[in-house]
C-alpha cells in the first residue's frame, strides 16, 4: 500500500493515532463490501418478494398503471344516492392534487363529486390518464384460501408428504447400509464397484425411463405411488458417496473393540457406526426429502390421470396451466408461495447439516 | 488381540470356521447387495432395454405389434436433424442454452463464493444461507414466480426498467427473450456450485498467497496463479454436473408450455419436450429410446472431452498429475 517508502520509527502516540485511523479504514471497507453484498442479495431474491406481494394482492390492482408496489385496494367513496364510487387524483386549478369521486367517465369532461362537499364537479380531461387513490397497506390474504380450495392443497400436502416420507426411509437405510459396504469391507473389486457407482450419477434419466416406465406398467404400478417410492430402497449412488465419506472419517478403533466383544457387523453398524454419523444421516434424508419435494417427470407420467394422487409439483402445474393464462396471476403466485413454504422453512431449521452435506457431496471427489 | 486368542483356545472347541477374509467379503456383498440388485434391476436392465426397444416400432400402446426395424429409427432422428425437424430445432434450443446457461452460471457461482470467501465479508453465514435458499424452491414453483416477474407489463423487472426509461421484453411471450429468459432462472439455481466452490475456497493454503504477496503479486495473481489451480478440481466437476443438468432439462420448458410445443415459436422447444411428447403423447416410445440413446451418447462423449482435457488444466494437489 505504502509502496517502497521506509517506515519512519513512531512515538507511542502516533502509533496509535495510525492504528485507531486503520481500524476505522478497516470497519470502512468492511462496511462498503457488507452493503454491497446485501444489495446484491436483494437483488437476487427480488422475485421472491415480487410473489409475496402479489400473492396478497387484487386483481385490480395487479392490471391498473402507477398502482403502488404494497397490497392495496383502490378507495371508494359511498355517495349520498346509495352509490358507490372510486376515488382518483384529480389536478386542480392551483397545481395541487384533489381527491374526488369518478362518477361520470369521459375522454373530454369527466363528472366527479368532491367527498368533502358532496357537490358534482365537472373536469376537462380525459379520466383515464388520472391515477386511483389506493388504500394503505391492505393484504387480501383470502387468495390463500381460495388457493387452498381449488388446488386442493391439503390433498397434495398429503400425498407429497407421504411419498417423500416412504421414500426418504429407503433412500436413507439403503445408502447407509451400502455405505457401511463400501467403507468397512475388504471385497475384491470394490474400486471398481465404487467407480461404477460413480460413473451411474452421469447417466442421464432419459435413458433408463421408458424401459423402467415398460416394467412398472407391467407390474401395474402405473397410477400409484409404488414407482416414486420402491426404486429408492436401492441405494441412490449420491448419497451412498456422501455417507461412505462419512464413514471412513469414523475411527476404526470403536468398530474393532465392538468386533472384539465379539458383535456382528449388523450389530457394529446399528450401535457404533450411525450413532457417529447423525450428521451426515440426516443431510441424505434431507436431500431424498428435497428431491421428492422437487421431482416433476417421475409423478406426471406414472401419476397422469390420477389426480387424487398427484403431488405437489403436479398439482402446481395443472394448477398453473389452468390460471396463469385466465390473468389471475396473484392465484398462481400464491399457490407458489403455499408449494415453496414446506421446503424452505425446513431447509431453515437445518440449514447447516444440509449445506455441509452438499460440500462433502460435491468436493471430495 | 490376545484375549480373543485366549478365549478361543480355552472356552471354544475349534469350529470349522471360513476364513477370516472370505467372511469379511461375504458379509461386505451382503451389506452391498441393495445396490447391486438396483444397478441390475433399475439400472443395467433398461440401459440394455432402451437400446433394444430403439431398435424396434415398440408403441405402448399396442405391446404385441411390436416389430424389429434396424436402424429406422435412428434413421427418422437423423432425417429430423439435418431438415431442422423436432430433432434438428430440439438440439439447437439445448444447445444455445448450455452455450449462454454453462459458462454464466459458473462465472457467477465462482464470483459469489469469491465474494462470500472475502475476509472483508460480515455475516457470512446469514449471506451464504440466503443465495441457496432458492435451490430448495421446486422448480416448477420457482418457474411460476418467474413467470410473473418477468412479466412485459406487469412484472416488477419490466416496471423497474420502465421506470428508468428502458425498454423491456417480455421475455416468457417473445421468442428472442424466451430462452434468456430460462437463463436467468437458471440463476437461481446458482447456490449449489457455489457451496462447492466456497468449500474448494477455503481448502486453499494461506501460505500459497503470503508467497504471492511476498513475490509482489496482486489480486490478480493471485486469482490466476493460485485461486484458479487449487480450484480446478471442483470447477471441473461444476462444469460435469452442468452438462448433466442441460442434458434433462424438462421441469421448467414443460411448466412454461405444458402443451410440449415450447412456447413461444418452439423457442423453449428442449430435447426432453420432444422425447416426452414422442413417448408419451404419441406412444413412440421405441422411437423415444432411441432419442434417449442420442442424448445419452452426447453427454458421455462431453464428459470424455472434458476428461481428457482435464490433464491440462485441473490441477491436483499432492499428486504428480
Amino acid at each position: 500500500m505504502t509502496g517502497n517508502a521506509v517506515p519512519l520509527p513512531l512515538t507511542g502516540r502516533e502509533r496509535r493515532r495510525s492504528n485507531r485511523a486503520r481500524g476505522f479504514r478497516l470497519g470502512i471497507s468492511k462496511l462498503g463490501a457488507t452493503l454491497f453484498t446485501a444489495s446484491l442479495a436483494m437483488i437476487f431474491l427480488l422475485p421472491l418478494g415480487y410473489m409475496i406481494l402479489t400473492s396478497v394482492k387484487d386483481n385490480s390492482q395487479i392490471i391498473a398503471l402507477n398502482a403502488p408496489l404494497w397490497p392495496a385496494s383502490p378507495q371508494m367513496y359511498a355517495a349520498a344516492d346509495g352509490q358507490v364510487y372510486p376515488l382518483y387524483q384529480v389536478p386542480t386549478a392551483d397545481g395541487g392534487l384533489e381527491d374526488l369521486a369518478l362518477v361520470k367517465p369521459g375522454r373530454i369532461v369527466t363528472t366527479f363529486i368532491d367527498p368533502n362537499t358532496g357537490q358534482e364537479i365537472q373536469w376537462q380531461g380525459n379520466w383515464r390518464g388520472l391515477s386511483p387513490v389506493w388504500s394503505s397497506i391492505s393484504p387480501k390474504f383470502d387468495n390463500f384460501t381460495t388457493v387452498l380450495d381449488t388446488l386442493n392443497f391439503p390433498m397434495l400436502l398429503r400425498n407429497t408428504l407421504i411419498v417423500a416420507i416412504l421414500g426418504t426411509i429407503g433412500a436413507v437405510a439403503s445408502a447407509v447400509v451400502v455405505a457401511y459396504g463400501f467403507a468397512r469391507f475388504r471385497i475384491p473389486g470394490r474400486n471398481g464397484l465404487f467407480l461404477l457407482l460413480i460413473m451411474t450419477i452421469i447417466l442421464p434419466f432419459q435413458v433408463l425411463l421408458i424401459p423402467q416406465y415398460i416394467g412398472f406398467k407391467a407390474l401395474g404400478w402405473t397410477g400409484t405411488w409404488l414407482p416414486l417410492i420402491v426404486p429408492h430402497f436401492f441405494a441412490n449412488a449420491y448419497n451412498v458417496f456422501l455417507l461412505r465419506q462419512y464413514f471412513l472419517t469414523l475411527p476404526r478403533e470403536l468398530d474393532q473393540a465392538a468386533q472384539v466383544d465379539g458383535a456382528s457387523p449388523l450389530q457394529i453398524l446399528w450401535s457404533v457406526i450411525i450413532p457417529q454419523a447423525w450428521p451426515a444421516i440426516i443431510a441424505v434424508a434431507l436431500f431424498h426429502f428435497f428431491f421428492t419435494w422437487n421431482d416433476f417427470f417421475a409423478p406426471l407420467v406414472y401419476l397422469s390421470g390420477k389426480p387424487e394422487l398427484a403431488t405437489m409439483t403436479v398439482g402446481l402445474q395443472a394448477f398453473n396451466a389452468t390460471y396463469a393464462a385466465s390473468g389471475t396471476g396473484y392465484l398462481t403466485q400464491a399457490a407458489a408461495l403455499m408449494a415453496l413454504i414446506v421446503p424452505v422453512a425446513i431447509f431453515f431449521l437445518a440449514q447447516r447439516v444440509f449445506m455441509r452435506g452438499v460440500v462433502i457431496s460435491g468436493v471430495e471427489k | 488381540m490376545v484375549i480373543v486368542e485366549d478365549r478361543e483356545s480355552v472356552y471354544v472347541p475349534p469350529p470349522r470356521r471360513i476364513p477370516l477374509a472370505r467372511r469379511e467379503m461375504w458379509w461386505g456383498l451382503v451389506f452391498l447387495s441393495p445396490w447391486l440388485f438396483g444397478l441390475v434391476v433399475f439400472t443395467a436392465l433398461p440401459i440394455l432395454a432402451s437400446l433394444a426397444l430403439s431398435l424396434t416400432n415398440f408403441n405402448i400402446l399396442q405391446p404385441e405389434g411390436i416389430r424389429f426395424i434396424g436402424l429406422d429409427n435412428y434413421g427418422r432422428l437423423g432425417n429430423e436433424l439435418l431438415s431442422n425437424g423436432a430433432v434438428g430445432q430440439s438440439l439447437g434450443v439445448t444447445a444455445r442454452f448450455a452455450l449462454m446457461s454453462v459458462p454464466l452460471t459458473i462465472a457467477l457461482a465462482l464470483g459469489l463464493a469469491l465474494l462470500l470467501h472475502h475476509k472483508l465479508l460480515a455475516g457470512k453465514a446469514v449471506f451464504r444461507t440466503l443465495f441457496f435458499m432458492p435451490v430448495l424452491i421446486p422448480l416448477v414453483a420457482s418457474t411460476i414466480v418467474w413467470q410473473g416477474f418477468l412479466n412485459g407489463s406487469t412484472g416488477w423487472l419490466a416496471q423497474i426498467l420502465h421506470a428508468v426509461g428502458l425498454p423491456a421484453p417480455d421475455w416468457f411471450q417473445d421468442p428472442a427473450w424466451a430462452l434468456p429468459g430460462l437463463v436467468l432462472l437458471g440463476i437461481w439455481g446458482v447456490g449449489n456450485m457455489m457451496l462447492i466452490f466456497l468449500a474448494g475456497l477455503q481448502a486453499v493454503p494461506t501460505e500459497l498467497y503470503e508467497a504471492v504477496k511476498v513475490d509482489g503479486g496482486g489480486p490478480w495473481a493471485r486469482f490466476r496463479n493460485v485461486t484458479l489451480p487449487m480450484i480446478s478440481p471442483v470447477l471441473f466437476y461444476n462444469i460435469l454436473i452442468s452438462i448433466i443438468g442441460v442434458a434433462q432439462y424438462f421441469t421448467q420448458a414443460y411448466t412454461l408450455d405444458p402443451g410440449g410445443n415450447g412456447r413461444p415459436g418452439g423457442s423453449t422447444f428442449f430435447f426432453n419436450l420432444n422425447l416426452y411428447k414422442e413417448g408419451w403423447a404419441y406412444n413412440n416410445m421405441g422411437y423415444a429410446s432411441a432419442l434417449a440413446w442420442v442424448m445419452m451418447f452426447i453427454v458421455v462423449a462431453a464428459a470424455l472431452i472434458l476428461f481428457r482435457t482435464s490433464a491440462r488444466w485441473v490441477f491436483y494437489a499432492g499428486s504428480d498429475r
